[in-house]
């Protein structure tokens, strides 16, 4: 046993740099030292980084401790947190806290991180205004967010732009006001930058740029920001995020060298050489800090010092950026533009795609790159900068990324990321310093096969997450499985239709602004792709609960009519199962004539069409034709069309069944239910199938048994034959067993998918399993069918007609000369 | 000197919609965002002449519901890949009231 009497080291700072040089050293030397820890925060050791996703509501408090309170105690760490430190005596070599508390060290080590920095404006200690450094300011600034008030963030750098989009995402009007005409001048270039506004613009932020803020208006509380040019930006809630600034008041505090930071030699050791400094706080060879990529260099190089070696030495990292707003991704490393005559740009553009690159080379160095939508590739660019590798060789196809340049031949891969061509040494993650050797052995040697379970055994992609797609491709590629992702929906969401269906239902998601926030939206409204498919998930979840949002349907389901080329619209009355009568026939010719109607049309659906008809005349033109007892065919909807029937037994001589009569009955129970896609349906009397059912989405076959069930079929672009399902002998059975199917399909099927890819992308298997074989279950469907249909079936041109619902809808606003 | 013509207030456009405004210069969308902007444009896709009064709003953007152009509603300018843009009009929402600027209009449109 060592018998050597433990040191006392005291650690100012319970923050990022302070617990990671504690980890550090107790690696290398757990019993070297008896440690005291003061925090000024009352919580324990947290990941500062992640407060932006807290934020955003990405992530809780919970899921961003680093280290939780066991830790301290396992490790034999005494922790005074929310005690924060006032003074220090070098010379008695003991720490003063603001409890009274005093404890001496044989080491210190400051780690206080830094301060917001503020700018000298008149009305800054009104209360509404907030900085963006810690969980307290979190609480201020949800606060706020839960009593919807308006934001106005100052700063449009890193930090500013995550704060605004964070309070964006908890549904506050956010302004963001930024001294210089494009955001992130210190990281992006001009073009990269100006596409980020863009894209935060679509979602909703409204900028400032070149915006001095002059003053904070309010005299009680905040109520905004003045700028210097006059224009003027309300807001409830301020936030300033125009920098930091080194915290430098412990080591005023212990009378060591400071210039902007403590300053610190290669060793981490202060002009005190009992007294060492970490993150923030320090000022290295002329250089401050304000990411943990180079902390965690001191971090180690300070653990080693206090571990008794000599030799460890600090050396700035390079450094490359990445901004944490999901769905947006922006990478850049080293220089941002040519400098001079020698250095070359290499800028690659997709506008149709949101994706731009600037690559910057000095002779045959890559000395900077700057990505915008797709970062897949900055890792790799990163470590050729690191690196400082001779690019010649690929030099030409450089900017098309990994997958391209380290071909012999470019036309051999698809670009991306090449797992496989990447060196065990290449570091992965640049927070952590995780190499991708590092993160293969541990998948290996741990049987890792979750991403949640590489970050904690390795803590790559832990930080900032930026090389999240990195780690999941090496994961996917060592344990060897599919790490195909679901087709997305849109722009607007990296989720695929099925994991918005679950968790509407999971998370009982009711309203289309829950969803979004939920499932992190990127879009403020979403777009003309997600909105009608969200409308129709949530109104299938949550019949008779959810309200119908009209401004997410298309046009031809807000009016109730096709829009046509010309922009006037079509109409088509209903005629259950195609029979029709004398009195509707003249009602629509009565019609016809009235509103110079100049095209009527017998459709493939066995009814009427009136095409040509002026937006205003609808409600008169569906109030005369309800006058004769005619409804809405549905004709324009994703929703139930036609059931097209033959006379069947009634008057054919082949028939075996009054396949009309049925079709009726069909017709009658599935008006007016909104499907993924449209649904049509056809009974046929006998098997020479006049109704054409064999092409209908459900197809009723009458024999002299009973009916024969079909379904998936389609007439359209891609003609696809059905596919039997059963036979059944009653009418009673078939009515159900029809409703237990569109069911289905109405809660498995993708938005815009008609039954027949939806049966081949689940299986007739699943299908027959679901309807078949499993007899309660078929049942439910059916209820949850006829359920949903209760608060379906009101005809929405009667609704209209008399000028109640949406009358705005088919008036213009003025008529101005 | 701009000519302001009074067309109703911001109450009359139901959010994430459109109205329409006929004019000498012809039919005119005024729209109104989630977060209650409002903008006016000749009622016409860039593509084929689609009345964008009728498309889906989102964000200061609408689709027209023909064939999916989408629109900036600032400017007029289809979004890309798509080329094309239609004439933006001056609108004002003061205190609620709308006023369309028909003058402004005309010289875009003329000039
Ligand atoms: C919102 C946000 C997002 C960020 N995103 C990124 C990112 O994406 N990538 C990246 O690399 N970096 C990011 N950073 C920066 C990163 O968090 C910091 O570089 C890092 O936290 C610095 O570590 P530190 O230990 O020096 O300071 P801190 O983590 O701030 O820790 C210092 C601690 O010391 C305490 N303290 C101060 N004075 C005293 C005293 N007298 N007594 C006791 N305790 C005291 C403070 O309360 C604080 O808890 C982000 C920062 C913020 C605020």
């Amino acid at each position: 046993m060592n018998s050597v009497p433990r040191q006392r080291l005291v650690v100012i700072g319970n923050g990022m740099a302070g617990m990671r040089t504690v980890e550090e050293l107790l690696a290398r030397a757990p019993v070297r030292y008896d440690i005291t820890v003061f925090g000024a925060e009352p919580h324990p050791n947290y990941n500062r980084i992640m407060l932006s996703s807290v934020l955003a509501g990405e992530k809780q408090i919970d899921d961003i401790i680093i280290n939780p309170r066991a830790w301290y105690t396992q490790n034999a760490i005494t922790l005074h947190a929310g005690d924060a430190v006032i003074g220090i005596d070098a010379k008695t070599k003991t720490v003063t806290a603001a409890s009274g508390l005093r404890v001496a060290y044989d080491k210190l080590l400051l780690a206080t991180g830094s301060k917001p920095l503020m700018p000298p404006l008149p009305g800054l200690d009104l209360p509404g205004i907030v900085t963006f450094r810690d969980i307290a300011d979190i609480d201020k600034m949800l606060a706020a967010a839960e009593a919807k008030q308006r934001a106005v963030v100052i700063g449009g750098g890193l930090l500013g732009l995550e704060a605004a989009w964070g309070l964006k995402r908890r549904g506050m009007p956010v302004a963001l006001v930024h001294l210089m005409p494009t955001l992130m001048e210190r990281q992006l270039d001009t073009e990269a930058g100006t596409l980020l506004q863009r894209d935060l613009d679509e979602r909703g932020l409204h900028f400032f740029t070149s915006g001095q803020t002059e003053r904070i208006i309010g005299s009680e509380r905040a109520e905004g920001v003045a700028l210097a040019d006059g224009r003027t930006v309300p807001g409830d809630l301020v936030v300033v995020a125009i920098g930091i600034r080194p915290n430098v008041d412990m080591g005023k505090a212990a009378d060591v060298d400071i210039n902007r930071g403590i300053l610190v030699g290669d060793d981490m050791a202060t002009s005190d050489p009992d007294i060492y400094a970490v993150g923030e706080c320090v000022e290295h060879n002329g250089q401050v800090f304000g990411l943990v990529a180079p902390i965690w260099e001191q971090a180690k190089v300070c653990a080693a010092r206090l571990a008794g070696d000599t030799v460890a030495s600090y050396v700035t990292p390079a450094l490359s950026t990445r901004l944490k707003i999901t769905g947006i991704d922006v990478f850049s490393a080293g220089k941002l533009a040519a400098e001079d005559d020698g250095d070359e740009e290499v800028v690659f553009r997709d506008a149709a795609k949101g994706v731009y690159r600037k690559l910057v080379v000095r002779g045959n160095r890559l000395v900077g790159a700057v990505l915008y939508g797709d970062v897949a590739d900055g890792g790799w660019y990163f470590d050729l900068i690191k690196g400082n590798k001779d690019v010649a060789e690929m030099r030409d196809r450089l900017i098309f990324g990994q997958g391209f340049a380290d071909q012999d031949c470019c036309g051999g891969s698809k670009a991306g990321l090449n797992v496989a061509a990447m060196t065990d040494d290449t570091q992965v993650c640049g927070c952590n310093g995780v190499s991708k050797g590092a993160i293969v052995k541990a998948i290996g040697e741990k049987g890792l096969t979750t991403l949640d379970e590489v970050r904690a055994h390795t803590k790559a992609s832990a930080s900032c997450g930026m090389c999240t797609p990195t780690v999941q491709a090496i994961l996917s590629f060592v344990t060897g499985s599919d790490a195909a992702a679901p087709e997305v929906m849109c722009k607007c969401t990296d989720h695929g239709h099925d994991h918005v269906r679950h968790a509407i239902l999971d998370q009982r998601l009711k309203t289309m602004a829950d969803l979004r926030e939920a499932l992190g939206w990127k879009t403020a409204d979403g777009c003309a792709k997600c909105r009608p498919a969200l409308n129709y998930y949530l109104l299938c979840a949550w019949p008779g609960e959810y309200v119908d949002d009209y401004r997410s349907r298309f046009i031809n389901e807000r009016v109730h009519a096709n829009i046509q080329k010309d922009g006037t619209y079509s109409v088509i009355p209903r005629m259950w199962g195609g029979v029709t009568t004398p009195a509707e026939l003249r009602a629509i010719a009565d019609v016809a004539d009235k509103f110079n109607i100049p095209t009527v049309k017998v459709t493939g659906g066995q009814r009427i069409d009136l095409l040509g008809v002026k937006k205003q005349d609808l409600p008169a033109v569906w109030g005369d034709l309800n006058q004769a007892g005619l409804v809405s065919g549905h004709g324009y909807a994703k929703g139930l069309r036609t059931v097209k029937t033959c006379v069947g037994s009634e008057w054919c001589r082949f028939g075996t069944q009054d396949s009309t009569a049925l079709g009726i009955k069909l017709e009658k129970m599935m008006w007016g239910s909104w499907t993924p896609h449209k649904v049509k349906l056809a009974v046929s009397g006998c098997p020479r199938n006049c109704a054409e059912a064999t092409i209908k989405d459900i197809g009723i076959i009458c024999v002299e048994a009973g009916y024969d069930m079909v379904i998936g079929g389609n007439g359209g672009i891609e003609v696809r034959v059905t596919d039997p399902l059963t036979r059944l002998t009653t009418e009673a059975e078939v009515l159900e067993y029809s409703a237990a199917f569109m069911q289905l399909y109405r809660e498995e099927g993708h938005y815009l998918e008609r039954t027949a890819p939806y049966l081949e992308r689940v299986g007739l298997a699943h299908i027959k399993a679901r309807i078949l074989e499993d007899d309660a279950g078929r049942k439910a469907l059916y209820a949850r069918f006829l359920f949903a249909q209760s608060f379906a079936q009101d005809d929405p041109w009667a609704e209209r007609a008399g000028g109640g619902v949406d009358a705005h809808e088919f008036q213009s606003l003025a008529v101005v000369s | 000197m701009t000519n302001w013509i009074d067309i109703g207030t911001i109450a009359d456009i139901p959010r994430l919609g459109a109205r329409t405004v006929e004019t000498a210069l012809g039919q005119v969308a005024v729209f109104r965002t989630a977060e209650d902007e409002v903008f006016a444009l000749i009622n016409k896709c860039p593509h084929k002449n689609g009345p964008l009064s009728e498309g889906i709003v989102m964000g200061r953007k609408v689709a027209c519901p023909l064939h999916n152009w989408v629109i900036d509603l600032n400017s007029g300018h289809a979004d890309a890949p798509d080329e094309g843009c239609t004439t933006p009009l001056a609108l004002k929402d003061e205190g609620g009231r709308l006023l369309l600027g028909l003058d402004a209009v005309a010289a875009v449109a003329h000039g």
